[in-house]
C-alpha cells in the first residue's frame, strides 16, 4: 500500500465520522464503500460536499478502513447510492454546522446569521475559510440533529463532476489489490482442484521445491462455501516463481461427484423441469381456465448459461497472520466478509483481530464479494509467518468463480380475440444461488418480481424447479434480473408480434397508469410507480426514433425492466455481419434512478451495463466437462471489443426523487432488445443465451 | 547474470531471471505498479508497454527478448500525467475501474507514434486487443481522437 504522506491537515482530528478538514482548508472525505468502477469515490464525496458548501476543488478522498463506525461497507446491490444518500447528506450538514458554530464563536454572532460558500464561512464583511475555522470546530461537541439543505440549493449534486481518482490513474498511481506491497511480503500461487469439490489426496512438491525462489509448499483446505477450493500453496519470492512453482506440483485428486457433471446434462435436466409442475411461488387468478379459452396460446422454452465475471484484474488478496491477529489488503466488495473468513480460517474470530483495508478495484460485479482469495492468503501468512500477496492467474479466476446459475425457463401465455394477455404460465428451473449458499428458499435468489411480470395480466402463476449442479455460483452483475429480463421481456416481444401490435404500444398496455405498490423494510421510501417505468418507455421510443424508417438490413428491438428500485428501456439498433453474427449499432438508453447525482457517472454505468450485458449475450458461455470449466482466459471466455462497441445513448429522466442504483439496472433491457432487433430483421427468434451465429 | 534495457528513460540493470515477463521484472523487481497483469497470455491488452516505440504485451514478452530495448511504462509516458492521452483521458472520463486503462493509453500511444490521426478502423485495429470490462470504448474512442487534435 502506498503511504499516504501525513501534511498539515492530519493533525487535526475528524469532524464528525466521515469528514476531516484541515488547516490548509483540504477537505477530505473518508469513502465507506468500494470502488469498483461505479464511481462511488467521486458521487459519495460529491453529496457531502454539497452539504457542507465545501470548494470542491479542496475535496479530496480517503479510502474507509473496516471500521463498524461507517456502517455497513458492503458494496453491492447497486445500493451505495441509495444507502448512503442521507448519512452522506447528514455528514456534510455536520461538519458545515461545525464550522459554522467555530465562526460565530470567534466572532460573537449568532451561527445562523452566516453563510458558507465554497469553503468560506461569512457574517457580514467578516470571512474566514474551512482551514481557518477547522481546529476550533473539531474541538467542538459533534451535534446530533442538523438542517439538510433545501435540494434545490444543490450546487454539486445533479452537475457533471470529473472523477477524483483519474489523475492518478492516468498515471499508473492507483492502488488496486494486486499493486499492494507491504515489507516482508512473498508471493503465493495455488493450485486447486480442477473439479467442482475435489480434494487433495496427496501430492509431490520436490519440482516445485526446486525453482529458485519458491520458499515453501502448503495445502489449503476449503472452508465453506465462500472458500470452497482445496488446493496447494505455493509461496516464493515473487510471483514468477510462485506461479513456476504451482506449475510444477504434482497434486493426487479425488474429484468425488462432481466429475460426473457436464452442460449438456444440465441443461437436460432443466429442460426436463420445465415440462414438469415446480414448486409454486405464486398464483393469482385462475391460469388453467385462461389457458383452455385462449384465443391463442403462445409457449416458449429459453435457455441460458453459467457465466464468470472475469474482472480485468484476477482475485488476490494480502494478508498477514500475527499472534495476535490478521491484516488484510485487498480489492474487496465485502470488507467485513473478508476479515471474517479469512480471520476464521486462522483462528482469529473476534472482529477486532482482522484489519481490513480496502484497495481500488480491478472490477467487481459481484465477484468480489466472496472472500475464498483472502482465505487462501490468511492459510499461507500464517504458514511461512510472513505477510503474503495470493496472486491468481486468469485461468484460476475463469475456472474458480462463483458463476451466475444457468438456467431454462419456460412460459405459456394465453391471448384473446383482441390481442390482450389473457395468463401467463412461467416455469424457472435453475441451479440456485441460494441452494449453494445454503441461505434462503432456493427461488428467492433467482424468481423475478411480482411487478416485473405485466400487471395488466389478470391470471399468473409461476413455479420454480432446483436443478442439482456441483457448480458454485454467486451474484453477477445484475443478478437473477440478468437471465429473467431476458426471457420475460423477449417473451414479450412475441406476444405483441402474436397480437399483432407494435411492441412498445403493446408493452405500454400492459403496464397500468398511477399504479403505486409499496415495499418494505429498507426499501419502503422507493414505492413501485408505474408511471415511472412508462415514462422511460416513452422517453426511449422518442430517443430512439422509434417507427422511423432505417437503412435496409436494419432494425430497432426494444425491452424495459425495472430493477434495484431504477427503472430503464433500451432500444438496441442490429444489423447481422457477414458471418451470421448480430451486430448492434446502437443503444438509445432511458433510465429513471431519482436524483442523478452525477449525471456522467450515471451515463457511464448505463454505458458500461450495456456491454457487460451485450458481451454476455454475444458470445460468452462458461461450460462444464467432468466437473470442470472448460474455458481458461479470453479466446474462449470472449469479451466485447472496441470495433464491436455500439454508440450508447443515455437519457436521464430529471427527477428530485430519492437516489436509486445504477450499476446493475442497465444490464437487464439490453440482450432482449438486441433478441427483439433480430427477430424484427430477420424473423429469427433467439431464445438461447449466447447468441453466436443466428444459423447455430 | 543482470539484463541491462532503459525504462522511461533511465538505464537499468535487472536480476530477474532471463525467461520472467518484462510485467515481473516491472512490477516485483522494480516495484513499478502501474502496468497491469490481466491475462498472462497476451489476449487482453493490460499490461501493454512501448519497446522500442511499439506496443508489446509484457506479460508474455520474457525479459531476455527486451534486453537492451527502450521501455516506456504508463508512468514515464510523460513527466507530469500531461500527455495529450493522459488529458484526453481525463476530459473524456474515461476509466471506471480504470485496472485496463494504462494499457489502453500505451496501445493508444503506439498508434499515435505511427498515425497522427487515426480513423475509426485505424483505432479498431491498433485497440483491438485491449479488452474492457466497463464497456469504456465509446470513451477511448473519443479520447483517442481529442488527443490526436492535439498533437
Amino acid at each position: 500500500m502506498r503511504v499516504v504522506k501525513v501534511s498539515r491537515r492530519d493533525f487535526v482530528k475528524p469532524i464528525g465520522t466521515f469528514v476531516h478538514v484541515g488547516t490548509d482548508g483540504i477537505v477530505t472525505i473518508y469513502v465507506a464503500k468500494s470502488e469498483m468502477g461505479q464511481g462511488v469515490r467521486t458521487a459519495l464525496p460529491m453529496i457531502v460536499a454539497d452539504e457542507m458548501d465545501a470548494d470542491w476543488k479542496k475535496v479530496r478522498i480517503r479510502q474507509a478502513d473496516l471500521d463498524k463506525k461507517y456502517g455497513r461497507q458492503g458494496t453491492g446491490g447497486s445500493g451505495s447510492i441509495r444507502t448512503m444518500w442521507s448519512p452522506m447528506r447528514q455528514a456534510g450538514a455536520t461538519a458545515r454546522t461545525m464550522l459554522v458554530s467555530a465562526a460565530a464563536t470567534k466572532w460573537g454572532v449568532d451561527a445562523k446569521d452566516c453563510a458558507v460558500a465554497k469553503g468560506v464561512v461569512t457574517h457580514g464583511s467578516k470571512e474566514a475559510t474551512f482551514g481557518e475555522l477547522a481546529a476550533a470546530a473539531s474541538r467542538l461537541e459533534v451535534p446530533k440533529d442538523v438542517a439538510l439543505k433545501d435540494p434545490s440549493k444543490f450546487t454539486i449534486i445533479g452537475k457533471k463532476a470529473d472523477r477524483l481518482d483519474n489523475r492518478d490513474l492516468m498515471q499508473g498511481k492507483g492502488t488496486y489489490g494486486i499493486d499492494v506491497r507491504v515489507p516482508g511480503m512473498l508471493y503465493g500461487a495455488v493450485l486447486r482442484s480442477p473439479v467442482f469439490g475435489g480434494k487433495v489426496v496427496s501430492f509431490d512438491d520436490s519440482k516445485a521445491k526446486a525453482i529458485p525462489g519458491v520458499k515453501a509448499v502448503v495445502k489449503i483446505d476449503p472452508h465453506g462455501a465462500e472458500a470452497p477450493w482445496a488446493g496447494v500453496g505455493v509461496v516464493a519470492d515473487s510471483t514468477w516463481a510462485a506461479f513456476k512453482g504451482r506449475d510444477a506440483l504434482i497434486v493426487k485428486w479425488d474429484e468425488g461427484d462432481a466429475k460426473s457433471e457436464t452442460t449438456a446434462s444440465l441443461m437436460d435436466q432443466m429442460r426436463d423441469l420445465v415440462t414438469k409442475e415446480g414448486k409454486r411461488v405464486r398464483n393469482e387468478g385462475d391460469v388453467d381456465a385462461a389457458l383452455a379459452s385462449a384465443a391463442k396460446k403462445i409457449e416458449a422454452t429459453y435457455e441460458l448459461p453459467y457465466l464468470a465475471h472475469a474482472t480485468m484484474e484476477p482475485m488476490n488478496a494480502t494478508a498477514s497472520v500475527t499472534a495476535d491477529g490478521i491484516e488484510i489488503w485487498g480489492p474487496t466488495q465485502f470488507p467485513d466478509w473478508w476479515g471474517g473468513a479469512a480471520g476464521g480460517a486462522v483462528g482469529f474470530t473476534k472482529p477486532e483481530q482482522a484489519k481490513v483495508h480496502v484497495t481500488l478495484l480491478g472490477g467487481g460485479f459481484g465477484r468480489r464479494a466472496f472472500p475464498d482469495v483472502a482465505v487462501e492468503a490468511a492459510i499461507l501468512s500464517k504458514a511461512v509467518g510472513k505477510p503474503v500477496k495470493v496472486q491468481w492467474t486468469r485461468a484460476d479466476d475463469m475456472q474458480h468463480d462463483f458463476y451466475r446459475p444457468a438456467n431454462v425457463q419456460r412460459v405459456v401465455a394465453a391471448l384473446d380475440n383482441d390481442g390482450k394477455v389473457t395468463a401467463w404460465h412461467h416455469r424457472l428451473a435453475a441451479a440456485a444461488i441460494n441452494t449453494y449458499m445454503g441461505r434462503g428458499e432456493p427461488h428467492e435468489s433467482e424468481m423475478f418480481d411480482d411487478e416485473q411480470l405485466p400487471l395488466n395480466v389478470p391470471n399468473v402463476r409461476a413455479e420454480f424447479a432446483s436443478a442439482k449442479s456441483y457448480v458454485p455460483r454467486g451474484w453477477w452483475r445484475s443478478v437473477e434480473n440478468s437471465s429473467n429480463a431476458f426471457v420475460v421481456q423477449s417473451f414479450i416481444d412475441e406476444l405483441a408480434h402474436a397480437a399483432g401490435k407494435d411492441p412498445i404500444e403493446f408493452q405500454l398496455s400492459l403496464i397500468p397508469t398511477g399504479k403505486k405498490i409499496e415495499r418494505k423494510g429498507g426499501s419502503a421510501p422507493y414505492p413501485y410507480e408505474s408511471d415511472r417505468l412508462r415514462r422511460v418507455i416513452e422517453l426511449v421510443r422518442e430517443k430512439s426514433n422509434w417507427g422511423k424508417s432505417l437503412p435496409s438490413g436494419r432494425a430497432r428491438g426494444f425491452a424495459a425492466w425495472h430493477s434495484f428500485l431504477t427503472y430503464v428501456a433500451e432500444v438496441a439498433e442490429v444489423s447481422v455481419n457477414k458471418d451470421g453474427t448480430p451486430r448492434v449499432h446502437r443503444i438509445v438508453a432511458a433510465i429513471d434512478c431519482g436524483t442523478a447525482v452525477n449525471p456522467d457517472g450515471v451515463a457511464a454505468q448505463v454505458e458500461g451495463a450495456v456491454v457487460y450485458g451485450l458481451s454476455a449475450a454475444l458470445a460468452e458461455a462458461i461450460t462444464i466437462k467432468n466437473g470442470a470449466v472448460e474455458q481458461s482466459n479470453f479466446h474462449d471466455f470472449p469479451l466485447l471489443t472496441i470495433d464491436q462497441m455500439p454508440v450508447v445513448e443515455v437519457h436521464i429522466v430529471p427527477s428530485t426523487a430519492l437516489p436509486t442504483g445504477t450499476g446493475e439496472p442497465g444490464l437487464p433491457p439490453t440482450a432482449p432488445a438486441v433478441a427483439n432487433a433480430i427477430f424484427a430483421l430477420t424473423g429469427k427468434r433467439l431464445r438461447k443465451l449466447p447468441f453466436g451465429t443466428l444459423s447455430s | 547474470m543482470p539484463t541491462k534495457l532503459t525504462i522511461n528513460g533511465k538505464p537499468q540493470s535487472v536480476s530477474s531471471s532471463p525467461d520472467t515477463p518484462l510485467l515481473w521484472v516491472l512490477r516485483d523487481e522494480l516495484g513499478m505498479t502501474g502496468t497491469k497483469f490481466g491475462c498472462g497470455r497476451g489476449l487482453c491488452g493490460s499490461c501493454t508497454v512501448l519497446a522500442n516505440g511499439e506496443a508489446i504485451r509484457s506479460c508474455s514478452t520474457a525479459l531476455e527478448k527486451v534486453a537492451g530495448k527502450r521501455i516506456v511504462t504508463i508512468e514515464g509516458l510523460s513527466p507530469d500525467g500531461r500527455h495529450p492521452l493522459q488529458r484526453a483521458w481525463m476530459a473524456e472520463n474515461v476509466p471506471q475501474c480504470g485496472y485496463c486503462q494504462a494499457g489502453q493509453i500505451m496501445s493508444a500511444a503506439g498508434l499515435l507514434l505511427k498515425t497522427k490521426k487515426p480513423t475509426d478502423d485505424q483505432i479498431d485495429d491498433a485497440m483491438g486487443g485491449n479488452l474492457c470490462r466497463c464497456g469504456t470504448y465509446m470513451r477511448i474512442r473519443r479520447a483517442i481522437h481529442r488527443a490526436a487534435e492535439e498533437v
